[in-house]
């Protein structure tokens, strides 16, 4: 049987000569918590099913400082890494899987032009592309909706969030990534709505993101949001958690994980 | 040295830095000569059945595959480069390598396709996996084996009520359904014990 993921997210900031991975609470409020290869290989030997970088700062000509993250962690790191935050061409993945990644996320590069979703897939094959959505509860013509916003949460796209998942599916993505923008950070628990909404929609994986906070909220994110995977970030940073906390209470409770 | 066979088919990078992590020399290549003259092969791959085959056929890597096969070279094919070593496969047109006879097919009873992510094996009779029984490794797959002769299965696995196979061995041949290089500890474990065979 295959076992839900527990994956481990490191939001990096390039924007200084070294690397530091940081945490912010829905989107602001940034804390320092360490060096990206390192933390990565310290959830690795603590049990992460797998990695995901997100460059926070998501800008071009600080795309070789994240390259060389993921080249220093690969070659220690043996489990799926994944890299997401500014990635816009077919090149941009390239070299990023020639580097040691498994899979880029893309985003707001995928909403502005969905083509891209198709290129990466076809090149790298559809495991290596995530289409990473972002989203909030809005009001539209009267009605509550789920839509997806880019540009790390600045913007809104007036996309139908459960629309926008079904196309990506379409186009080709391997997983989507779905963060709760209401949830990220306020360790409240995962957006459960948002997430059985659109992991009952389509037939690819879906990684629940936003919200992880006390253990319960992980096996509530499988359990009630049909989530294959959980992401968490801030949790494990802190200290609240060990990644095999987590696994141990998800298995007492019957879920099947990789111990 | 062992030779990683490059053709184009992704995660070369990956087996580069796990070979290189338990201290073993490596060569990338798609020279039909260097792969004949190797002490072993692995044999990677991620992509479509049909047109890898053709770019494999197009270099001339299939004969000395076929070749290194036949006079011993132990041999490792992961992913779609265990599926290659079949004849055919539901997922398109186009002949394998044929070393094994079989063919491949697509999962039928699972709702979400590709399988991603951690799965168990279920050990049945094998050398390089001895001792894992139930140990967790990563899948990324659509399609698995169904070979002709079952004494040559080492090992199935089960994905929402479908039971796959997860492994081979066949002499000196042993194929993986699923990466070794990014299972882990227990991929680390395999692949060790592929370097000391």
């Amino acid at each position: 049987m295959l076992s839900k993921r527990i994956i481990v997210c490191l939001d990096c900031d390039l924007g200084e000569k070294n690397a530091r991975v940081v945490k912010g609470t829905q989107f602001q409020k940034i804390k320092y918590a360490g060096v990206p290869e390192k933390m990565a290989e310290q959830y690795y030997k603590q049990g992460a099913d797998e990695i995901v970088f997100l460059d926070i700062t998501a800008s071009a000509e600080k795309r070789e400082t994240m390259t060389e993250v993921i080249r220093k962690t690969s070659r220690k790191v043996f489990v799926p890494l994944t890299v997401g935050g500014g990635i816009k061409s077919v090149k941009d993945a390239e070299k990023l899987f020639n580097a040691g990644a498994d899979k880029v996320s893309i985003n707001t590069a995928a909403i502005n032009s969905p083509e891209l979703i198709k290129k990466i897939s076809k090149k790298f094959g559809s495991q290596a592309c995530v289409v990473s959505i972002d989203a909030k509860k809005n009001s539209f013509k009267g009605r509550k909706r789920f839509e997806c916003f880019v540009l790390g949460g600045k913007k809104n796209k007036r996309l139908n969030a459960l629309y926008w998942a079904k196309q990506a599916e379409k186009l080709g993505a391997g997983e989507i990534l779905l963060t709760s923008m209401d949830a990220d950070g306020t360790q409240e628990g995962f957006d459960l709505e948002l997430t059985k909404l659109i992991s009952d929609s389509v037939k690819i994986p879906v990684i629940a993101s936003g919200g992880a906070g006390t253990l319960q909220s992980f096996s509530e994110a499988i359990k009630k949001g049909k989530a294959d995977a959980v992401l968490a970030a801030g949790v494990f940073h802190f200290g609240k958690y060990s990644v095999k906390e987590v696994k141990d209470y998800l298995k007492k409770q019957g879920i099947e994980v990789r111990t | 040295m062992i030779a990683i066979v490059n053709y184009g088919a992704g995660n070369i990078q990956s087996l580069k830095n796990v070979f290189g992590f338990l201290g073993e020399k490596v060569s990338v290549t798609n020279n039909p000569e260097e792969i004949l003259k190797a002490e072993k092969i692995v044999f990677p791959g991620v992509g479509e059945f049909g047109s890898t085959a053709k770019a494999m056929k197009k270099k001339g890597l299939d004969k000395a595959l076929i070749q290194a096969i036949k006079k011993g070279t132990p041999f490792l094919g992961i992913c779609l480069g265990m599926q290659l070593l079949f004849e055919e496969s539901e997922e398109s047109t186009g002949k394998g390598l044929s070393v094994l006879n079989g063919k491949i097919i697509r999962f039928s009873k699972p709702e979400k396709i590709p399988q991603i992510g951690w799965n168990k094996l279920d050990i049945k009779k094998s050398r390089l996996l001895k001792g894992m029984q139930g140990e967790s490794v990563y899948f990324v797959n659509s399609y698995y084996p169904v070979p002709k002769e079952k004494e040559i299965i080492s090992c199935t696995s089960e994905y929402e009520g479908e039971e796959f196979v997860s492994g081979i061995e066949k002499k000196n041949i042993f194929a993986l359904q699923f990466h070794p290089e990014k299972s882990g500890k227990t991929g680390l474990k395999i692949l060790k014990r592929f370097i000391e065979w």
